[in-house]
């Protein structure tokens, strides 16, 4: 407890920092770096310091109809990967044998498919003319094809399918963690399946939701390609806002302060989060 | 020995007669791909061929940030670029671009003064045009921007390019401006127009190659698309077709970037690469019209492929040609920054 270490210790130390200086070097010279100088410039102008490519924020009214709608579309697709993830990672864990493994690989199959190839086949199977729509057309469901690609609901879909093993790992890993003793003793006390589950099950499982609702919203925030091959033009979204100020104003500034500001705000997020569970279990290293 | 010398002295004079001319090259670049490539069999090796210009190939499909950042060092590496004319114009009003040389230049002081000004020429036409699905419409296909707006007549889903430059125009045709009337734009009145059709918009549009799939797949029954695109899903035997009428004519131009390493040479390559001649080969390889109108008076070009051309006299006389200098200035950067609230809201 006391600040005199000995030699041994600070050795260890000295080895420690050896051994990290690689990954430090990486992170510095290619994450930390460009951070630094992405912020100086959003603070430049033609004529030095400025604070114009912030003043846009309160001005120019795309900025906020930006920002609102990836929002909104991260929101949606949170939502979404709850209500299919849940239920998945709970048969994955609740299942014996090979099944876990089945299943989980097939969450994660898709993931090994390039972005730009799944956004492609969701255009595909969803364009007016597409196989959803020729299917449901010719089994009489609907006399019109549906509108169901170029506009929020084929991005949603899209990145849904891209995101979804975000939510489902780490549900999965806290389902795992979860005692099956517990919800015997539950049973034991008198408790029907629904009230278990409701009353022991769900709770626990909460930390796996958070931290897999955290991980889809927080990389919904950054889609590019997505929302501009299925979004139709209609679908404008931060990382959009970003390219877009690069043509008009023709300023790196102008560009990096949106991202500034898009970054302050996920770091927030991760603050808000970690006061309800620790950051490193969003993570999935604890 | 003595008639040894005499050999060497003569090999070393001619070597230093011919070091200038071999050291006569430059950097040309375009916007890659399939374009670029018959460029280099229309324009590039004939001009080699005719000037002894050794031209070295690079490609960008946006050289403007590359233009900016090649010239803030003060040592750019290309020499001439093929662009949008408005890069040109506005990297020549920034210091960018070298003024051309027309002095020197007889074939391009001889085009018309509208396919030119201090910076470029006009090296390359292609047109925004109004393309619909033929089987959709049949016998009577939308053949005006007021067809296109008009869904009661011409029921269907449509596009739109998700960007102001010929939209704009195409907008305020619909709403009756006369092609001698466009410029400067009545930006307000177009968007107004706009308003109108945007509820029936189905996708905005980013790039040529998505314009195309979407009326191949019948994604769209009409859209705006650039004439070469939709030619090219023709060809391949998709159901489309598209009309010369109302389009709107844009070129692409050449500039020369500033201290430019074979600035001489440059200027040089543009006077002949501008040469009608040398100009007339472009049909042969690409659905893109010259940049010299005087082409279509060599015989080289075909009657049946000069209606096929967005610039031929014919099909010109039927569009609006698009102003780079209205879309450089102060009030077209304005139209741009409004276009994202417009489509977004």
């Amino acid at each position: 407890m006391s600040n005199a270490s000995t030699p041994e210790e600070r050795r260890e130390r000295r080895m420690i920092l050896l051994l990290l200086a690689p990954a430090l070097i990486v992170v510095g010279l290619l994450l930390i770096t460009p951070l630094v100088w992405m912020g100086w410039q959003s603070f430049r102008g033609p004529e030095g310091f400025t604070l114009a490519h912030y003043a846009r924020f309160f001005t120019d009214t795309v900025y906020l109809s930006s920002f609102v709608q990836t929002f909104r579309i991260a929101f949606l697709v949170t939502i979404a990967a709850i209500l299919i993830g849940y239920p998945i990672a709970y048969v994955a864990a609740k299942s014996q044998g090979i099944w876990p493994p089945i299943i989980l690989g097939l969450v994660l199959l898709p993931f090994w498919t390039s972005v730009l190839v799944r956004a492609y086949a969701w255009l595909i199977l969803l364009q007016r003319r597409g196989i959803v729509n020729t299917a449901l057309t010719k089994a009489g469901v609907i006399d019109q094809p549906l509108i169901l690609v170029n506009n929020e609901f084929g991005t949603v879909m899209a990145t849904l399918h891209i995101l979804l093993p975000f939510m489902v790992l780490p549900l999965y890993a806290t389902m795992k963690k979860i005692p099956a003793e517990l919800e015997m003793a539950g049973a034991s006390l008198g408790g029907g399946g629904g009230l278990v589950f409701r009353s022991v099950f769900l709770p626990l499982s909460m930390p796996g939701v958070i931290a897999g609702s955290v991980l889809v919203f927080v990389l919904t925030l950054g889609f590019y390609i997505t929302p501009e091959l299925l979004g139709g033009g209609r679908t404008f979204l931060v990382s959009m806002l970003v390219s877009r100020n690069i043509e008009i104003y023709n300023e790196w500034g102008a560009a990096s302060s949106i991202s500034v500001v898009l970054l302050v705000m996920v770091f927030a997020i991760f603050r808000l989060a970690s006061m309800i569970i620790p950051f490193e279990r969003i993570m999935g290293t604890k | 020995m003595n008639i040894k010398f005499k050999t060497t002295a003569l090999t070393a004079l001619a070597l230093c007669l011919a070091g200038p001319a071999l050291a006569a090259e430059i950097t040309f670049v375009s916007q890659g791909g399939a374009y670029q490539e018959a460029q280099t069999k229309a324009i590039l090796d004939p001009v080699t061929e005719k000037t002894g210009i050794t031209v070295k190939q690079d490609s960008s499909p946006d050289a403007w940030p590359v233009l900016r950042t090649q010239t803030a060092t003060g040592k750019p590496i290309w020499d001439v670029i093929d662009t949008p004319t408005k890069d040109c114009i506005r990297g020549g009003e920034q210091g960018m671009i070298e003024k051309l040389d027309i002095a020197n230049m007889p074939v391009v002081a001889a085009m018309p003064a509208e396919l030119r000004n201090d910076w470029s020429v006009a090296y390359e036409f292609y047109s925004s045009v109004l393309a619909y699905n033929a089987d959709a419409y049949g016998d009577n296909p939308p053949q005006s921007w007021a067809d296109f707006w008009d869904v009661e007549k011409f029921p269907g889903t449509r596009a739109l390019r998700n960007h102001p430059l010929a939209t704009l125009e195409a907008a305020l045709m619909a709403d009756g401006v006369a092609p001698a009337d466009m410029y400067p734009m009545d930006v307000d009145r177009a968007f107004k127009k706009l308003e109108e059709i945007k509820p029936h918009i189905n996708v905005w549009w980013t790039s040529g190659a998505q314009s195309a799939q979407l009326l191949a797949d019948g994604e769209v029954d009409m859209t705006m698309a650039w004439n070469g695109r939709v030619s090219a899903v023709k060809a391949e035997g998709a159901a489309v077709d598209f009309t010369y009428n109302q389009g709107i004519l844009q070129y692409t131009s050449l500039c020369v970037l500033k201290g430019a390493p074979n600035r001489d040479t440059a200027m040089k390559f543009i006077d002949a690469a501008m040469s009608p001649e040398i100009q007339a080969n472009f049909p042969e390889y690409i659905d893109y019209g010259p940049g010299n109108p005087a082409a279509y008076d060599t015989g080289k070009i075909s009657a049946e492929r000069a209606a096929e051309m967005p610039n031929s006299p014919d099909n010109a006389a039927k569009q609006v040609l698009n102003s780079a200098e209205w879309w450089s200035s102060p009030e077209g950067d304005k139209a741009l920054e409004r276009w994202a609230a417009f489509v977004q809201q």
